[in-house]
């Protein structure tokens, strides 16, 4: 009883300390001072083991098990204490008006099936999907679906309800209580003039870039080993496609059908009337145009490359314009 | 512009969950990890105190450049390895002229450094060098007995905290129910000097005393090495303050379906919902297990029983 007064014992941590044990001289060797410590050691852990055997126990299985106490050694903690959630919005004014919450069954009798059907989810009650009229009012505007409408509001109070916990997480978060498994990830900034945030790339869409990509070879990616995810790439091969020219009863029929069309047209009365005249027109004036230019710039090569070099006159740094000119004087 | 994240599977979900700050803490992870340069005996003893600690303890083997647990600026990795990892307790090893065979044990608080001691392992005996009979071998995550001894723990301010921190170390998982039977080892921590701490590990063997208290023997079965107390870094007064603060009253939680009885002591109910094995979803579809099939050979039957029946008769 003496030496358990003389050492604090914590039994929550099955901790026991010895603080007025001291070396008279320290042993000379290695093996005397560890059997020493062990010596000491031993006391302490006796004095554990004579508190914890004695206290209540229950039989189990497994051998004889206590219940320890809580333990006494102050440690600290690794993380803060959870932080209380603020309450949200509606909280506060259900609060202010004194509104409880009532508790709703889960499932819910439908009188229109004549089943019990569930709350919210899946196979509701009262699902915009299961009804089949709506009875007109007198202050419906004609010409609008009542069930397009009923789907638009419906849309709208979702994402009102999206915004409303926004706000909420927003708040929870400035105060760090935000819940643990949620996160309040900033999506790219707005950029002003483009109402969407930039797209993110996906799977199927790089796998297409990484296939056009791939027959920038010069086998045309024919020979390249092909990159995991990698798709073929769109509208490869022939792009111009002829129709068969032996004649038979379906597809055979179509190349007749097709020039057939078009000589019609041209050898028909009315042929006149396919040639638009002021188009015609206006496409030749821009096609004589356009070979003028081409002429004047073939009859002039000179003259415009000594325009180009005189160019450097028209700019602001006098001095090296001043020093071209004059070389060019010289030289002529 | 804010965008709400969730994680999609419910494993992540209970991960992060896990990870949150609870009202009433589990056990704390310990991290063990090196510096750039390290010598055999500190490898070994980085490794034996992993051992030790099996079960909450993460082990990094690479080399660590940029840690310097005592500079302003060095333990910025520390810290991202705390956050990953979610360890509050580290040991860093390295070794240099100066300190060879440097430990530096510290805690976090918040994933940011709370306090740290630094340590040079001197005549260390690993496990292997002990040889003790295998029965009395410690099991894996078993609860420890921790026992100090010597004045310097209280008198000598660095020995106070270093047996803080062993303490926060060593002691596992708070736990209320404890199976007697389960104990089987022992810490012994042994003030020498002023600045040195002689540690060792030792198995129990329980003996009988002709009381309810089984006499206890001590067993060495390592490792053992002395530790001579070097730096130390006490917490913030502050984040101290923070950091001690408990849950006062947890609030216990209300355990459903479980009745005690005075004669059969504890009645658990059991609430089994209708299996319905006939809608259950068949792995493969046999030929036999089809319902058309089954069906057929249900009107068949009384037919082919007599076709048999004239079948015996013929042989």
């Amino acid at each position: 009883m003496e030496t358990q007064n003389q050492y604090e014992v914590d039994l929550g941590n099955l901790l026991a300390f010895n603080a007025s044990h001291h070396f008279p001289s320290l042993p000379s060797s290695r093996e005397e001072l560890v059997k020493e410590c062990l010596q000491e050691g031993t006391k302490l852990v006796q004095a554990i083991a004579d508190r914890l055997f004695n206290l209540p126990s229950t039989e189990d299985v497994d051998g004889p098990i206590v219940k320890l106490p809580p333990p006494t050694t102050k440690l600290p903690r690794s993380k803060h204490l959870p932080k209380p959630k603020p309450p949200t919005k509606w909280e506060l004014f259900a609060q202010k008006r004194g509104i409880k919450k009532r508790k709703k069954d889960k499932v819910v009798w439908d009188e229109q099936t004549g089943t019990w059907k569930r709350c919210y989810g899946y196979d509701r009650v009262n699902d915009d999907n299961d009804i089949p009229i709506i009875e007109a009012k007198m202050t419906d505007e004609p010409g609008e679906d009542p069930f397009a409408k009923r789907k638009g509001e419906k849309k709208k109070r979702v994402e009102k309800q999206e915004k409303n916990r926004l706000q909420n997480l927003k708040q929870a978060a400035q105060v760090g209580a935000l819940p643990s498994h949620v996160q309040l990830a900033a999506t790219a900034l707005p950029i002003t003039g483009t109402q969407a945030a930039p797209k993110k790339i996906g799977k199927h869409e790089l796998g297409d870039v990484a296939g056009i990509a791939a027959t920038s070879t010069a086998s045309g990616g024919k020979f390249d080993r092909k990159l995991p995810g990698e798709k073929a790439p769109k509208n490869q091969g022939k792009h111009r496609k002829f129709l068969p020219v032996v004649e038979g009863a379906g597809i055979g029929s179509r190349e007749k059908e097709q020039t057939d069309k078009v000589l019609n047209k041209l050898i028909s009365k009315h042929s006149h009337e396919i040639l638009n005249v002021d188009k015609a027109i206006t496409m030749y004036n821009v096609k004589k145009e356009k070979k003028n230019r081409h002429k004047q710039k073939k009859n002039e090569p000179e003259k415009s490359s000594t325009s180009s070099k005189l160019k450097p006159k028209k700019k602001p740094n006098k001095k090296s314009a001043m020093k071209g000119s004059s070389k060019k004087g010289r030289a002529k | 512009m804010l965008k709400v994240k969730t994680p999609k599977k419910g494993r992540v979900r209970r991960e992060l969950d896990k990870r949150a700050p609870k009202l009433v803490e589990t056990g704390k992870k310990t991290l063990l990890l090196q510096g750039t340069k390290t010598s055999n005996t500190l490898n070994a003893v980085l490794t034996e105190l992993y051992l030790l600690k099996k079960g909450s303890a993460i082990r990094y083997t690479r080399k660590n450049e940029n840690i310097r647990p005592f500079e302003s600026g060095g333990e910025t990795s520390l810290e991202f390895f705390s956050l990953k990892t979610d360890c509050s307790i580290f040991i860093y090893g390295s070794t240099s002229k100066k300190r060879p065979d440097n430990l530096v044990i510290g805690r976090t608080y918040d994933h940011h450094i709370y306090d740290l001691v630094e340590v040079g392992v001197e005549n260390f005996k690993p496990m292997n060098s002990f040889t003790y009979d295998k029965k009395l071998a410690p099991r894996v995550g078993s609860k420890p007995f921790i026992c100090f001894v010597g004045e310097g723990f209280e008198n000598v301010e660095e020995l106070k905290h270093l047996k803080e921190v062993l303490v926060d170390l060593l002691r596992g998982e708070v736990v209320e129910n404890l199976n007697l039977a389960g104990l089987d080892h022992a810490y012994v921590c042994t003030a020498i000097s002023a600045n040195r701490v002689l540690f060792t590990h030792c198995a129990l063997r329980l003996k009988k005393s002709g009381t309810t208290v089984p006499r206890m023997e001590l067993v060495e079965i390592g490792p053992s090495m002395d530790f001579v107390v070097r730096r130390h870094r006490l917490p913030n007064e502050s984040v101290r303050k923070e950091a001690m603060k408990t849950a006062q009253d947890q609030p216990k939680k209300k355990v459903k379906n479980v009745s005690q009885d005075a004669i059969q002591g504890k009645i658990g109910k059991i609430y089994i919902p209708d299996q319905k094995l006939g809608e259950m979803a068949l792995p493969n579809k046999a030929k036999g297990v089809k319902r058309e099939r089954r069906e057929a050979k249900v009107k068949s039957n009384v037919g082919d029983r007599a076709s048999k029946k004239q079948k015996d008769e013929s042989m």
